[in-house]
Formats: structure tokens, sequence, C-alpha cells
């Protein structure tokens, strides 16, 4: 769709907002509330448009979320809270932090950013993929789950807080922790608590499991899946894969799948 | 270890009567009855018996009778049957005894002790038989005030209406989970909520393929397990709830056992097949009313802003001011789900002792509301306990827009209530996974006798409303004038704001 057609159907105060070259969209998110702002990318989505840049995004909340067409978003700025909630198979990159939230119930697509993210980071999520440059907050990963071919992917380069693959029940929790320094531990207490299914892959020692989970060396199989994971974390963030190649991981997993079984009297 | 418990009922057969055909023995999903061929006879284990009366209705002799066991412990009305029972289980087993349906305990019942109110001389009544008689209920945010305008002499409504369910009777059906019961029940209270113009609560378990075609008739819950949430299950309700907590299990989570995911329900819930669907107590996103918010509109974006979100809760201590919050977070519905408030599995001493009764909650919650002004910003629903036309009546003249029923409405599909559903084993087919057993309970039939009961419970409500002289529900909702109170103290008239009948 033509620029000027937009503009005409966006009216006239969206249109200082906003600018087309070479088929890519770019919208200054400055000073825009996120109602105005999803409402922009929503009414872009449904015109087929495939490529928007957002500039100065200040906080802006449930960016990419309510979109039905695939569409790439790329943010320069900061993301608010719940930045892909309910996504279903956008793509997403932030050129900057994260805040907490992120993918939240996501169900198919990719979120990428490049720096840091907050708590609860692809909190129930159900497919699709999430790769975190840096650190994460706490309870990450959590009530991951997965159905036959949809599995949740979250890769962390950093480290994690608390409570990370609470309640998991399906998907891959992968932990770089490329920031670390030789012999750091990771922080995080009570890692994979009530973990019911899935699989956390960490690289560094872990201080404090929960005590539905045990840890396990990887095999070639598991060796195989983070070799994977960590090329695409990689080429996302041009970094050099034989390095985290080279490093040790953990393979953490649920002990059963019916945690709580034996809870009960009759 | 084996506790030594005395059988709970005791199951009777007329020998003569019985002329082994066995139905008992097939009916039982406990296996209460066997046959012994070498004797030609049918024999129980009363100790499996559950009461539900199922053996009894079928046996085509009316050979079985089931009688609660005399033989109890030593009358005493401190350490009482029923609590000695329960050490001696948990003695054995260490586990949390679980149970099934709402709160049985004898308190908490203000429906019983309010009474309505009729025309008698000074004003007429209506009869609703021949005079037209309002009862459609929209429910949703309204507005602060309305702007119209003339145009060409017509009056236009300039104001831009938050969008609103339309319910022809102020009954829904309550949330009651797939996976929970069977898909032949969600199926039958999808086609009876959509015959009868009404709404029916998906539960937190998600909605199956089959079933989306009656979206326009469904609520679709988002709870914290998350469970089936996904942008075409959000899209294919006519409004999202977001569970907070239920009357049953105020604060606690849920916990589907993996023997009852099976694949249909894996697939919907999207967890693997045989592994617990766990629910957190909270939802780890909501740690606040400003997290609410979060939620309420990460919801209203989804779904475009074209669908009500609304919020349930479990009747608590301080309801009145949570409510208000979530008013203040974006809902436009709030339910409030009540100590009676039902379950397929919750912990006994939770359902029995946690949250307050829902009439109390009601008053107080539409009392702070009107006295912050933000009554009409949202409707309120109310759940628990509900069992007839006439606690519906006074739910709304307490001040409820609608209410949900659950138990009444397994009640109509076969349900007798004795509170085992959280073994998965109903053997009237309702809360149960078993295909085998899910097959007794017809959704034709089911939803059929879903709808008469809606349509009875409205005729009734017509006839109530019009012999207190009311011809719109929503000159009776939140009328206490219509209440009066009955051998009840200046502290509950008070809290429900009605007057002691007489007075």
């Amino acid at each position: 769709m033509s620029e000027s057609r937009l503009v005409m159907e966006l009216g006239f105060k969206m249109a200082e907002k906003i600018s087309m070259h070479n088929g890519v969209w770019r919208v200054d998110a400055e000073n825009m509330h996120y109602k105005e702002l999803n409402k922009l990318l929503r009414l872009l989505n449904s015109k087929g448009v495939e490529h928007v840049e957002l500039d100065n995004v200040y906080g802006q909340r449930y960016i990419g979320t309510g979109l039905r067409k695939p569409m790439r978003i790329d943010v320069h700025g900061t993301p608010g809270n719940d930045l892909g909630a309910f996504m279903d198979g956008q793509l997403i990159t932030v050129y900057g932090n994260a805040q907490d939230c992120t993918g939240n119930t996501m169900n198919d697509g990719q979120i990428v950013v490049h720096g840091r993210a907050g708590d609860v980071t692809g909190y129930g999520m159900r497919g699709g993929k999430i790769f975190i440059c840096g650190d994460v907050g706490y309870r990450v990963g959590i009530h991951m789950k997965e159905y036959g071919n949809k599995k949740p992917i979250l890769v962390v380069g950093g480290t994690a807080g608390d409570f990370l693959g609470e309640y998991m029940a399906g998907g891959v929790l992968l932990v770089l922790g490329l920031n670390l320094k030789p012999k750091e531990k990771h922080q995080a207490k009570y890692v994979g608590t009530g973990m019911h299914g899935g699989v956390i892959y960490i690289c560094g020692n872990v201080t404090h499991l929960g005590k539905e989970v045990k840890v396990m060396g990887t095999t070639k199989r598991d060796m195989a899946v983070i070799e994977k994971l960590a090329k695409e974390f990689c080429g996302h963030f041009n970094l050099d894969v034989e390095q985290v190649m080279a490093r040790e991981y953990l393979k953490i997993v649920p002990v059963s799948h019916r945690p709580y079984g034996k809870l009960y009297a009759y | 270890m084996k506790s030594y418990l005395p059988a709970e009922y005791i199951v009777e057969r007329d020998d003569e009567k019985c002329i082994r055909c066995k139905v008992c023995v097939n009916q039982c999903t406990y296996e209460t009855h066997y046959y012994d061929e070498e004797t030609d006879r049918v024999y129980s284990r009363d100790e499996n018996c559950t009461n539900c009366q199922r053996c009894v209705v079928f046996c085509p002799t009316h050979a079985i009778t089931i009688r609660k066991n005399p033989s109890a412990y030593r009358e005493n009305a401190h350490w009482t049957t029923e609590v000695v029972k329960d050490i001696k289980k948990q003695a054995e087993t260490g586990g949390v005894l679980l149970t099934g349906m709402g709160c049985d305990k004898p308190y908490f019942t203000y429906w019983d002790r309010l009474v309505l109110n009729a025309s008698q001389v000074t004003n007429p009544s209506i009869d609703p038989l021949r005079e037209p008689m309002e009862i459609r209920t929209y429910l949703g945010a309204k507005p602060d005030m309305l702007t119209a305008e003339l145009e060409d002499g017509n009056l236009m409504l300039k104001t831009t209406l938050a969008p609103q369910l339309t319910l022809e009777t102020p009954i829904m059906f309550s949330a009651i989970s797939y996976g929970a019961v069977s898909l032949n029940v969600h199926e039958a209270l999808a086609r009876a909520a959509a015959e009868c113009g009404t709404y029916f609560n998906t539960g937190e378990g998600g909605l199956h393929e089959k079933l989306f075609k009656y979206g326009n008739h469904a609520i679709v819950q988002v709870a914290s397990g998350r469970f089936g949430v996904y942008s075409d299950y959000l899209n294919a309700g006519a409004a999202v709830e977001i569970k907070i907590g239920q009357g049953a299990k105020p604060g606690i989570g849920g916990h589907l056992p993996g023997e009852k995911v099976s694949a249909e329900i894996a697939r919907t819930r999207m967890i693997p097949p045989g592994t617990d669907a766990l629910s957190p107590a909270p939802q780890h996103d909501i740690y606040s009313i400003e997290d609410l918010r979060q939620l309420i509109y990460a919801l209203k974006e989804a779904t475009d802003y074209t669908k009500p979100v609304s919020v349930k809760i479990a009747a608590v201590h301080n309801v009145a001011a949570i409510a208000s919050g979530m008013i203040r977070a974006g809902a436009d519905i709030i339910a409030i789900d009540g100590v009676r408030g039902s379950t397929g599995a919750a912990p006994k001493v939770i359902r029995d002792n946690v949250g307050i009764p829902v009439e109390l909650a009601l008053a107080s919650v539409d009392q702070r509301l009107r006295e912050e002004g933000i009554r009409n910003r949202a409707s309120i629903v109310v759940a628990g306990g509900i069992r007839s036309s006439s606690d519906v009546v006074k739910a709304i003249a307490l001040g409820a827009d609608a209410v949900y029923i659950a138990t009444a409405a397994l009640i109509a599909m076969g349900c007798t209530v004795c509170q085992k559903c959280y073994t998965g084993k109903c053997p009237w087919g309702i809360t149960t996974t078993d295909p085998w057993i899910a097959k007794r309970l017809n959704p034709d039939i089911a939803s059929q006798r879903l709808v008469n009961l809606l349509r009875g419970w409205s005729l009734e409500i017509k006839e109530m409303m019009g012999g207190m002289g009311i011809n719109a529900i929503e000159s009776l909702r939140g009328n206490r004038l219509h209440l009066r109170g009955v051998g009840l103290t200046e502290t509950e008239l008070r809290i429900l704001g009605v007057k002691h009948a007489g007075d």
C-alpha cells in the first residue's frame, strides 16, 4: 500500500509520525501512548505491511500483541512490559533492553533482545523463540509448555534470577552465562522448582535447585540441541559460536511428570 | 497401612427383587457391586459406595437402597464421625484431604434468611404471562454519562459504548474446565448457552476445537496455568475472564492430575499427555492492582478492545476494596465467587474454611462501588451455590447484574452432588475424562435439560418480579427495599443493607 493512501486513512495527526522507505515503515513512537502505537501497528499489519521500524520507544507496552499477520518489528529504544504478549508469529528485534513479561503466553514467532530483559520473561510460553543477549530477571521461563511439535525456546546470554523455569512443563530453556567470570556461579535460587516437563540447559554452576529436578550431564543429543540454539543466538548477536560451545553445560530435568502425585489422602 | 473405617453408606439389596441383571455391577465406577457366579448373587463392597444413586435409579426392579451407615462412632458434637475419619485417613497417608463440589457445612447460607417483597393493595402486581417483562441484561462497563445530539429530528447517541455481553436471562454457566469435566459436558453447556442467549465459561482448560463455533456464547478464561490460551482462543470468545481465584479454594492453585490429561485434553491445554496440569496459586504477572491492569489491557490489546474483560475473584475479607481496585484496573465485569463455590477438586480444609459468604461479599461490594461512584464502570456477577431462581432474584436485589451457576447446571445434567468429582470416575459421566464413562452423558439430552432449567428459572424470575410490581430487571438491581432479613443480627443486616422482616 502506498504511503499517501495509508496516511490518508490514519489522518493528519499520524502523518508526521510515519514514513516509508523501500517498503519499510518507520514510526516515531515518541509521545505516543501504547494504545495509539499498537492501534497503528494493528492497522499496518492488517494492510499487509511486513516490516516496521519503531524509533524512540519509551516504555510502550504490548508491542506485537494482537497482530494477525506475519510482520517484522524492529524496536529502537526500550519497549514496555508485556512485549509480544500472546504474540502469534511475528518477529521482534529490540535494540535496547526489554522490561518485564516479555513474550508473555507467546504462541509463535521470535523476540530478539540486544540487551537485558526483566522478570517473568517467557511466562507460559507455548511456542516460538526468545533470545536475550544479556541477563534476565526473576521467574524467567516459568510454566513454559509444549505440545507435539510446538516447543518454545528461550535462550539467555547472561544469568538469571531466582525461580528460573518454575513449573516448567515443556520447551527448552538455555542459559549461556556468558558474562560470568571464571568459577563464578549463577546466583539463581530455586531453579526448576515445580518443574515437570521440558529441559533447562545451563552453562556454569547452579547453587540452588528446586526439589523437583535433578542435574545430569549432557549427552551428544543434548549438545546438538545446544549447538543449534547457540548458533542462532550467536548469529543474532554476532558472537563466536565456537567459544560458546567450548564450555560445559549442565542439564536440569524434572524428576517426575507427576511431582505432586503423592500429595493427597483419599 | 490401613485404617479401619466404617463404610459411610450401606448398600441394601432386596434379593427377592434382584434379577441378577448386573446393571448395578456395570454402572458403578467404584466397583461397589460384584456378581458371584457360584452363588448366583450380587454382593456389595459398602466401603466403595459414594451414594451417587446411580445403581439405585438404574436397577430395573428397584432392589437397591443406599442407607447412611447407622454404625457410627459414639455421638460427639465436637469430635464428629467426619472429623475422626479424616484424622484416620491422614494418619494413614500423610496427605491432604481432597474433596469435590462446594462447602457442605450447615453455616454460611444467607439466601435462606432473606425474603422477597410482593405488591399488595398500594401498588399493582404485574402478570408476567400477559404483560411484557424484561429480563435481558447487558454486562460490561457503562459510561459515566451519555451524550446525544438531535440530527434531523432523531436523537443520536454520541457516546461510544464499551463492548457488552447480551444475556437474555441473567444466568450464565460458571467456569468448568475441559479436563475437570468431559467434552460432552462442555458441549452441552455451550449448546445450552447458545440456545438460551446466554454464556458459558470455558474454565481454565482451553476450548476444544469442536466448540469454537459456540465462541459467541463463550467467556474464555485465562488463569495462572495459561492452558490453551492463544490469540485464536481469546478472539473466539465473546468475553475474556481473568481467573484470580475461585470460591472453593481461594488463594490456592489448581492441579489436574496427570491421569486425567488424555490426548484430547493435552491438545486443548497444550501440554504433553499424562503430565500434571499445574495452575500456580498466583499469576506471576499479577502481584498488584497495577499488574492486574497490565494483564487486563494485554487481553484488551490482544482482542482489539472488542470484548469485555472480566476478572473473577473469590469472596474474601477485603473483597470490597479489592473490587474497587479491579474496576480501577479496567475490569468490565467483576465476578465474585463465594464460600459455597464449587470445584472439581480442592483440599477439604480450604473449601470448608476459606472465604466468605457471597451474599455478604456482594452487598459490601455493591455498596462500596456506589459510594465511590464507580458502580457503573463494571457489571457484577456472583457465583457460588446459587440453587434456584429465588437465589438469583435475591442476588440481583442485593446488587448483582447476573449470576453464574455451575453446580445447579451439573445437577440438571445428572449430578447428585456426591462430592467425589476429584476421583475422575463420576458414575454420571460428568467429572471424568474416561471415554467409556463420559459416554454416559448424552450432550443432546444434557443441553436440553440445561435449556429447560434456564427456561423454568426465567419464568419464575418473571413471576417474582411481577409480584413485586417490577417489569424490568434493571429496576430490581440493587433494589434492597425488596429484601427483608429474617433472624439476622444488626451487623448482618447492616452489611446486607436490608431491614429486618416486619421493620
